[in-house]
């Protein structure tokens, strides 16, 4: 559970979950976190949960709102933002990273959810929640934060059609676990690289820094060599003839490189090594 | 028209590093130039349901309405080609399948799919698609998605709320607004492109583009584009090698050459010399 944290003069004052889906903020009583502060108008922000992310709206205050010394309208917050309200400071703290066991990964199959059908799909998150119970009785977050966040994004305009339309849900764990799209290799891997043997290009190098890097001539012969986290990798592509290492026929499957190894492709000789 | 001499179409699908089963499906006809992509959704094995009557009652049937009706031909009700009301029909005959399915036994309760479906005919491609899988398409060097991804994240970015690197670190990237099979009442979206020979279509689940960047697909395809099945599998390796979080599945179709349609009696008879 993300929760913000109130402070005035780095003294903290408060903790407040976000245990609900719109958080308001204001000098009036009937704010869910009330600053009763002449800087802070009647209502100032609302902070939006859904599931685990959080949005800070500003609702046309008098003194804005600001997020890391940035005046902001709206806001999706990361752990760790400040949000400024006059005097007052509310540090966001993210929920911390869930346990990714096997519960999570039950959890992560996908499924439907709809405002409309409601019933059906709180039955399906307890049958998920039912399987996915972690032996250490950990219980995935289910059919609350579901129902939730499909009841939010019913109430955000952003997602226009959503009600009508129905929204279904596909949850996934938390983002400290996912890897971001497109990891390049992991940097302790050595950085492999090709020297031409012969032909005109004879002495040239070429550092394999990309995922892929295609050798050879295009119509005739190619091959590719992939990075990989296992290494380095060389496949036939395109071409009668395919590619030798160390003169042997590597045929069509991939075939590992390993360091100083000849490679040969149409026509040409080249070394692959590691370097260190 | 038989189009299997036009279109190469290779595919590849794979549960992932994390999964335990493939929830998604992948079918195609490259005579009739149909494509089929579906990510399923669902507890237990309800998913894979789902996207497997997807991919089989749209291929099936829609192979069989191409035999009594040309794609080409301009609907009289609609003034859009008959291949864009083929489309509609044929995904809605799925999702009342999937729908009565999934009311009718109850392991398979509130199951459901996105989709992307490609019929390509005369030049064209008609595209169908709801939730999250995608369609791309390399054109020279330019890879370019050619849908929009109907979820909550997507809204979001249009909206303004988050910009497309807030997205990469949003927690809620499954919260897909539209599927198939879980209400009567769906609104596929339908484009249609013009192909041009040498275009390589992608049609993907979000297990490939929530694990490999579009810099990095574009860069397999135009590596490997000579190689149509090495690329599939290429891409999902990719898709593994960066975690495969989620199922991955590719069809890649390649345009060989042009193919208009052939109308009249002495183009028919032109196409048949050929």
């Amino acid at each position: 559970m993300a929760k913000l944290i109130l402070s005035m003069d780095g003294l903290v004052l408060k903790e407040i979950p976000l245990v609900k889906e719109r958080t308001t903020i204001g000098r009036k009583p009937h704010n869910d976190i009330q600053i009763d502060n002449l800087a802070v108008s009647g209502e100032h922000a609302v902070i939006v949960t859904i599931m685990n992310d959080s949005f800070l709206e500003d609702l046309g205050s008098t003194n804005g709102t600001m997020v890391n010394g940035g005046t902001v309208k709206k806001h999706f917050l990361q752990s760790n933002d400040v949000i400024e309200l006059g005097k007052y400071k509310l540090k966001y703290i993210a929920e911390a990273g869930q346990p990714v066991g096997a519960s999570a990964v039950d959890f992560e199959k996908t499924m439907v959810l709809r405002p409309s059908a409601m019933k059906a799909a709180a039955e399906q998150a307890r049958a998920m929640a039912t399987t996915a119970a972690a032996p250490d009785g950990t219980q995935p977050h289910s059919k609350p934060d579901l129902a939730e966040a499909a009841r939010a994004a019913a109430a955000q305009h952003v997602a226009s059609g959503a009600a009508s339309a129905g929204t279904a849900s596909k949850p996934e764990p938390p983002a400290a676990a996912a890897p971001s799209a497109s990891q390049p290799p992991k940097a302790a891997q050595p950085l492999g690289a090709i020297q031409i043997l012969s032909g005109s290009n004879a002495g040239k190098e070429l550092e394999l820094t990309k995922p892929l890097t295609t050798l050879g001539k295009p119509g005739t012969q190619v091959a590719v060599l992939t990075r990989r986290p296992q290494g380095y990798f060389i496949t036939h592509v395109e071409g009668a003839q395919h590619p030798t290492v160390n003169g042997q026929s590597i045929g069509s499957a991939p075939h590992a490189l390993k360091d100083h190894d000849v490679v040969e492709i149409a026509g040409v000789k080249m070394e692959f090594f590691l370097k260190s | 028209m038989d189009l299997s001499h036009i279109l190469e179409i290779a595919s590849s699908t794979d549960p992932g590093m994390v999964r335990s089963h493939n929830e998604d499906a992948v079918a195609s006809d490259a005579a009739h130039g149909i494509a089929v992509l579906a990510d399923g959704m669902g507890g237990y094995n309800a998913g894979e349901v789902a996207s497997g009557m997807a991919t089989t009652v749209i291929t099936t049937e829609l192979a069989r309405e191409l035999g009594k009706v040309q794609p080409y031909d301009i609907d009289p009700e609609t003034g859009r080609p008959a291949a864009e009301r083929l489309l509609r029909e044929q995904i809605l005959n799925a999702n009342t399948s999937i729908y009565q399915a999934s009311q009718s036994q109850p392991q398979y309760a509130g199951m459901g799919t996105t989709l992307v479906t490609c019929l390509f005919y005369d030049n064209r491609v008609m595209v169908a698609h709801l939730g999250d899988s995608r369609l791309y398409r390399l054109r020279g060097e330019q890879l370019e998605q050619l849908t929009r991804d109907h979820s909550l994240l997507q809204e979001q970015i249009d909206s303004g709320l988050l910009t497309a690197e807030q997205a990469k670190t949003a927690q809620h990237k499954n919260l897909v607004t539209r599927a198939l099979g879980i209400d009567l009442g769906i609104e596929p979206e339908i484009h249609e492109h013009s192909c041009k020979a040498g275009d390589i279509y992608l049609l993907c689940s979000d297990g490939l583009c929530d694990m490999v960047s579009d810099e990095d697909i574009g860069m397999a395809l135009q590596a490997l584009g000579a190689n149509l099945a090495l690329a599939a599998q290429q891409l999902v390796q990719m898709a593994n090698d960066n975690g495969g979080r989620d199922n991955v599945s590719v069809i890649l179709v390649r345009v060989l050459r042009e193919y208009p349609a052939a109308r009249g009696v002495m183009a028919k008879f032109f196409a048949w010399l050929k």
